[in-house]
């Protein structure tokens, strides 16, 4: 295709692109560099059904005056970016001065609550993401042997957790885990403790979140690899029985490598997706053992009355350039396959 | 339950009938747009609205919808705003103040707030800037069966009664874990820290400043109270709001509960539980750390406010409807729904609890423009604590350290 062709062929996509994602992007980063003007505080008296009080409020006169003469607020710079709230540079450094051994500092940076979320955050990624791809090839090379009839109803049923709303399918699970639901009633007998509760303990908590993450994500990596497989060539898989490969064989040395690129597509969209895991934690009120960064992001933007767009554009951004980070390997990867090939 | 609501229709429908030509409605012909919650007694007030004076009006639209505290900013930010009023709290109030979304109605109040007590109008350095018409506060819920089963006297005033109360519970092998309070991580754990925090005595911020005060003796106090009653109660307390603490209560797994007044009627109705569960269920003043001292407990008002960015014509037909609401007849129509603060009201069982609290001197929830940021760095950094994690110095520190953090960037702090 010739470079005039290829720009007309792909403006409109790259038009929307600019438009939805990029933009937004540039504007997010905009926001996340100012902070709100000075709220002009005046004590004043309030009254009402339960007598008065002295109290203080906002003079909005002042404050609006402000506000008109710029609009995006005050500039804070990178300043939101190192705050407390996020990379927490300065409250890192006393940490490490402080504390006297590495236990010690860890758990400092475990109460920041930045590094708090992005450790869930991470380990949620890093267990979920491997844990799909096995497990869905698994199956799809299971339902791929299947006989005939059976293939049919067993692709549905594979299928049903991503059809159930995230939302749903938590809440359906955090009632089953409640100490009087079928699973958490049944946990608590085989352990014969009936104090047991799978909400009440973290490492209990991030388990049930992680099964739970890999139950509802496993549909998308098993219906992806069982599209690949019916491309595997018959070819080479009598040339591997000929040559004697085995089962388990032909597997790791044809079919595998043969799948390669899917595996690097849904790695990424794995990680993607992982990476800004939330409603489960909404659903599960998980909230005091599991926090991720778009939980924080929610947070910020709705909990406080004030919502804080400064923040919530910081950590967005950071949750951005982690996830780039995390896609490196992956997309460079794809990036030598394509120029080999071209070449 | 369905003859109770068949006369309670019939009522309405005769006030409909008799107030609809007497109401004072105001300027004809215009738009009233109103955005409230989603509960029996803001439905009472905004529908009598409606039935008084929809008929003289262009438009007559209600907007109920839980949601409304997020969406009210921005809908009250365009001019012309998109409701003409938000019938708020104390809290929500603040949210809508601190951008200058709200008018002052003091000339509307001369003009059609003849029947409005004088102790229903919030004003704010004279300015009034919201009519309040209910109460709410959360008290002390109890089962005297169960109490008395297990050897104790008394319904529990001061929280070391309750802690006791709950201990005698246990030990008598009734309960394994008696006691009920709202810990959902968030907004509800923050304001079960409120209550004792309030009955301590405590104070949020420097007075006069934005400067944060929690990280006191008051505070640690407070969450020592909070963590010698959540030892009683179920292990799962951090997961459990108002609608898991009233499930719990009416299956009958708690005999010591602090929830919302307004469960009281949900709960003593014959609906979801047994008739042993409702009729042993008592009502009364929330804890206290002495005896006779302030109850563990914050006020709460629900009122109606007027929008900033609408005609003067639609504020004033907006505020004669729901002013023609506010009256003796809608009242004893809904008596039961609400602690009403109007003429009218004949407190029953389920406000005994918010009378009691009220009358022992418990404080309102503060209006204060940067609470709304405190709370939410009390019900973010307090689950560490309760979970056994840390102490509680550490605890309010990360409170106070998150708060500076969010009020720099809100501009309330330097």
């Amino acid at each position: 295709m010739k470079h005039r062709t290829f720009f007309w062929f792909i403006l409109p996509t790259l038009s929307a692109m600019i438009l939805f994602i990029a933009l937004p992007i540039v504007s997010v980063f905009v926001q996340s560099l100012f902070v709100a003007h000075e709220q002009v505080l005046v004590v004043s008296e309030s009254c009402g059904p339960f007598g008065c009080t002295p109290t203080t409020s906002v003079d909005l006169e002042a404050t609006e005056k402000l506000r008109e003469e710029a609009p995006l607020g005050r500039f804070n710079g990178l300043g939101t970016y190192f705050n407390r709230s996020h990379l927490a540079i300065a409250e890192i450094g006393e940490a490490w001065a402080s504390s006297d051994s590495l236990g010690a500092f860890w758990s400092q940076i475990y109460n920041l609550p930045f590094y708090n979320a992005l450790i869930f955050t991470l380990t949620y990624t890093f267990v979920v993401t491997p844990a799909v791809l096995v497990l869905g090839l698994a199956i799809a090379v299971g339902v791929n042997n299947l006989p005939r009839a059976l293939k049919g109803p067993s692709i549905f049923v594979s299928l049903l957790p991503f059809l159930v709303t995230p939302l749903v399918g938590s809440l359906i699970l955090f009632w089953m885990v409640d100490g009087d639901g079928v699973i958490g009633a049944t946990i608590q007998k085989i352990f014969n403790d009936p104090s047991l509760s799978l909400k009440a303990s973290t490492a209990l908590t991030w388990i049930m979140l992680i099964v739970y993450g890999i139950w509802h994500t496993l549909p998308f990596s098993f219906i992806t690899f069982y599209a690949g497989l019916q491309t595997v060539p018959d070819d080479t898989l009598e040339a591997a029985q000929i040559d004697g490969a085995s089962k388990w064989q032909t597997m790791i040395h044809v079919v595998v490598p043969h799948l390669m690129p899917l595996v690097s597509f849904v790695t990424l969209m794995l990680i993607m997706d992982n990476l800004r895991v939330f409603e489960p934690i909404v659903s599960f009120s998980a909230e005091a053992h599991a926090r991720s960064l778009s939980w924080v992001i929610f947070n910020d933007l709705r909990e406080s009355g004030n919502p804080l767009y400064a923040s919530a554009g910081a950590t967005s951004l950071l949750t951005i350039i982690i996830v780039i980070f995390l896609m490196m390997p992956v997309l460079v990867r794809t990036w030598r396959d394509f120029t080999r090939k071209s070449h | 339950m369905f003859l109770k609501k068949l006369t309670a229709a019939g009522a309405f429908a005769g006030l409909m009938g008799t107030a609809a030509f007497a109401a004072d409605c105001g300027p004809e012909g215009q738009s009233i747009r109103i955005l409230a919650s989603d509960f029996p007694a803001i439905h009472a007030v905004a529908g009598a609205a409606e039935a008084n004076c929809a008929s003289g009006a262009a438009e007559f639209t209600r907007n109920h919808t839980t949601e409304a505290r997020q969406i009210m900013n921005a809908a009250l930010t365009p001019n012309p705003a998109e409701y003409t009023s938000v019938i708020v709290a104390n809290s929500t109030l603040t949210q809508l103040m601190n951008d200058g979304l709200v008018r002052p109605l003091n000339d509307l109040v001369e003009k059609y707030g003849q029947n409005i007590p004088e102790n229903l109008l919030i004003s704010i350095d004279g300015n009034i800037m919201a009519v309040a018409f209910m109460a709410n506060s959360q008290h002390l819920f109890s089962r005297k069966d169960l109490l008395e089963k297990a050897g104790v006297a008394e319904v529990p005033s001061t929280y070391a009664e309750m802690i006791d109360a709950a201990k005698s519970i246990r030990d008598a092998g009734i309960m394994e874990y008696p006691v009920v309070m709202n810990m959902k991580t968030g907004w509800n754990v923050g304001e079960s820290f409120n209550l004792a925090f309030m009955a301590h005595g405590g104070e949020f911020f420097k007075p006069g400043t934005a400067e944060p005060s929690v990280n006191s003796p008051a505070g640690v106090a407070a969450l020592e109270t909070l963590k010698g009653l959540v030892e009683y109660a179920h292990p799962d307390h951090l997961t459990q709001a108002s609608n898991e603490t009233q499930g719990l209560w009416e299956a009958g797994q708690a005999a010591l509960g602090i929830m919302w007044g307004s469960r009281g009627a949900p709960i003593l109705d014959d609906e979801g539980s047994t008739a042993e569960i409702t009729s042993n269920t008592v009502l009364t003043a929330a804890p206290s750390v002495e005896e006779g001292g302030v109850p563990g407990a914050t006020l709460w008002w629900d009122g109606f406010t007027i929008a900033s960015n609408v005609s003067d014509e639609e504020a004033e037909a907006t505020f004669a409807a729901l002013a023609s609401a506010l009256n003796k007849e809608m009242v004893m129509a809904n008596n039961d729904d609400a602690v009403w603060l109007l003429d009218g009201f004949t407190p029953g069982a389920a406000a005994e609890g918010v009378s009691a609290t009220a009358k022992a001197g418990a404080k309102p929830y503060p209006m204060i423009p940067q609470i709304g940021l405190m709370h939410n760095a009390l019900g973010a950094e307090l689950a560490d604590f309760l979970k056994g994690d840390e102490s509680a110095e550490q605890a309010l520190a990360d409170v106070e350290a998150a708060y500076i953090t969010a009020a720099k960037e809100a501009g309330f702090l330097q």
